[in-house]
């Protein structure tokens, strides 16, 4: 009898640490929501996205240059990492003998474990110097920012993408390969396009934490408050606006940057709907 | 004809080796960087004093023991939640609406950038809960941000376990919850330990959620509601404020021999798992 009772509780001790992860998610949805209310309701949604002036001093409140930073930096590193990490990613499954996969493998877990501040830093002292030498200004700016978001978001890429050219059956392989085509023609006409679902799905996860990165784009974007004018130039990014101003922001002023957060949660779960009917569809295909 | 497909292809595979080398060459580089600089910085007097003059003298003794302090609490409130929870999903629960709404919503949670987990920190445990910046305040907003992790990791553990060690404890009268725990829990183990060694991890190199929950005062903290400084915070201070590069270079250093002591730990517990589960 005593042992049942133990079993229910043990039972129901499992159900409710299951149930706390949703009301969690749903308390930070519903507290940035709430913190944006003023926010929406004074200066309007409208104004927030297109805003070009971001002067809480004066009360202009336009968000439009930390959305365009944002979008600059992870197009950047979009851009370089796409190549990279497929590149990768097809090394590993086809061409890599067991001691270079062994040694991509360890360094992708070592960088996914760097702390991004440090990144940061390395930008600082190293890529910082070398825009300013190869571009002018200051080096801080947009493509500093992408160069190491590529860096950082680099094993997501690969990882993903090496799942999904694994998960191609080996009778395609096989099949195509029987035909007399060569092993680089096996590989991008047959094995390249039956895991696009997945090699997006691994595009998608990165661009959800590029997006999201914080400290490193504040240490290397210069973070002006203006309409970024290059790529070269010095920008800001979404995130880094909170964590600049947070601290000391009051009233609708804080408030704004609680919309910026609604605005990063709304992109996040977009994302996820996305990667999620990119998932369905690799298994439909499979 | 076949030459020219032949040369094209030389290009194709040769690329691949590029990128291989450039990824491999780029992590290096940015190790040696940091690293031949920052371990020169690095004593036993930097490790063990206070800093001195914002930082740029003395050690950084306090904020590698506020580091660890808010990863412990961070892990001790995150580890039981996640345990249950892999549990319940992998042991108990049938496919149902509900559990992909669990599973959609921990999805969502792990893709939060974690400025937002920070932003929800401070509004919900430093201002409304009145915890302040706090170690409490960093290494719950923490234990929420590594529950995704922790729980994928826990379930992947769990679900390497064949099935017919359950059916064979089950077989043999034990009830699902003693077979949880005398074969299933045992024989994840070494999963369930590389899991607590990531989720270690991405507590320790969190930077953002922490700075607006746990603070940047340069004390030591003795109790839980005490501010705290942590690694990440004061190598973001030191680099932005341009205060001492010595000293930054050494912060960094001991943060990426602290990633790499982790990872080799990881290496220890796969390997554990690769081998024959244990049985008693």
């Amino acid at each position: 009898m005593k042992s049942r009772r133990s079993r229910k509780f043990i039972e129901w001790a499992l159900l409710g640490s299951t149930w706390l992860a949703l009301p969690a998610l749903l308390l930070i949805i519903i507290f940035i929501f709430l913190g944006a209310l003023p926010a929406f309701e004074s200066v309007g949604l409208g104004a927030l996205l297109t805003g070009e002036e971001w002067r809480p001093t004066k009360e202009l409140y336009g968000l439009l240059p930390s959305v365009l930073g944002t979008l600059m930096v992870t197009g950047i590193a979009l851009v370089i990492v796409f190549p990279v990490g497929l590149g990768l990613a097809l090394f590993l499954t086809e061409a890599a003998p067991a001691w270079g996969a062994r040694l991509i493998r360890r360094a992708l877990e070592l960088l996914a474990g760097i702390p991004s501040v440090v990144y940061g830093f390395f930008g600082i002292i190293v890529l910082v110097p070398v825009l300013r030498q190869l571009f002018g200004g200051s080096g801080f700016s947009a493509v500093t920012g992408g160069v190491v978001l590529a860096i950082m978001v680099l094993p997501t890429m690969v990882t993903l993408s090496e799942d999904a050219l694994r998960a191609v059956p080996s009778e395609y392989r096989a099949g195509s390969l029987a035909l007399g085509a060569t092993h680089w023609q096996t590989v991008t006409r047959v094995v390249l396009p039956s895991a696009i679902p997945g090699i997006s799905a691994g595009l998608v996860l990165a661009m959800g934490r590029a997006i999201g990165e914080t400290m490193a784009m504040i240490m290397v974007v210069g973070n002006i408050t203006g309409m970024p004018t290059s790529l070269f130039g010095p920008v800001r990014t979404l995130t880094g606006n909170i964590a600049i101003e947070m601290k000391y922001a009051t009233g609708i002023h804080q408030s704004t940057l609680y919309a910026a957060g609604v605005f990063l949660l709304v992109t996040i779960i977009i994302l996820n709907l996305i990667l999620n009917s990119l998932f369905r569809r690799r298994e439909a295909r499979q | 004809m076949k030459g020219a497909k032949d040369w094209r292809e030389m290009i194709g595979w040769s690329s691949l080796w590029l990128a291989a080398g450039l990824s491999v060459l780029s992590l290096g580089a940015i190790l040696w960087y940091i690293l031949s600089r920052g371990l020169s910085a690095v004593s036993l007097e930097f490790l063990t004093q206070a800093p001195r003059r914002l930082g740029s003298e003395g050690g950084i003794f306090p904020t590698i023991v506020s580091t660890l302090y808010v990863t412990a609490v961070a892990m001790a409130m995150a580890v039981p939640v996640s345990l249950g929870t892999a549990i319940y999903l992998r042991e108990y629960m049938r496919p149902s609406p509900a559990e992909r709404l669990i599973r959609f919503s921990l999805q969502v949670l792990a893709g939060i950038p974690s400025i937002v987990f920070g932003l929800f920190g401070f509004t919900f445990f430093v201002i409304k809960l009145r915890m302040g910046f706090s170690v409490v305040a960093g290494g719950l907003t923490l234990a929420i941000m590594v529950l995704p992790t922790l729980i994928r990791a826990f379930e992947e553990a769990i679900a390497t376990v064949p099935r017919e060690y359950r059916e064979a404890s089950l077989a043999l009268g034990a009830d699902r919850w003693q077979t949880v725990r005398r074969i299933v829990l045992p024989t994840a183990n070494p999963g369930l330990l590389t899991g607590i060694v990531l989720a270690i991890g991405r507590a320790v190199g969190e930077s953002a959620a922490v700075i607006l929950t746990a603070g940047s005062a340069m004390r030591m903290p003795v109790f839980p509601t005490d501010q705290a400084r942590t690694m990440t915070v004061h190598l973001y201070i030191l680099a932005t404020e341009g205060l001492s590069d010595v000293h930054a270079y050494g912060t960094a250093a001991v943060l990426i021999v602290m990633v790499l002591l982790l990872n080799q730990l990881t290496t220890v517990t796969r390997a554990r798992r690769r081998g024959e589960p244990r049985t008693r």
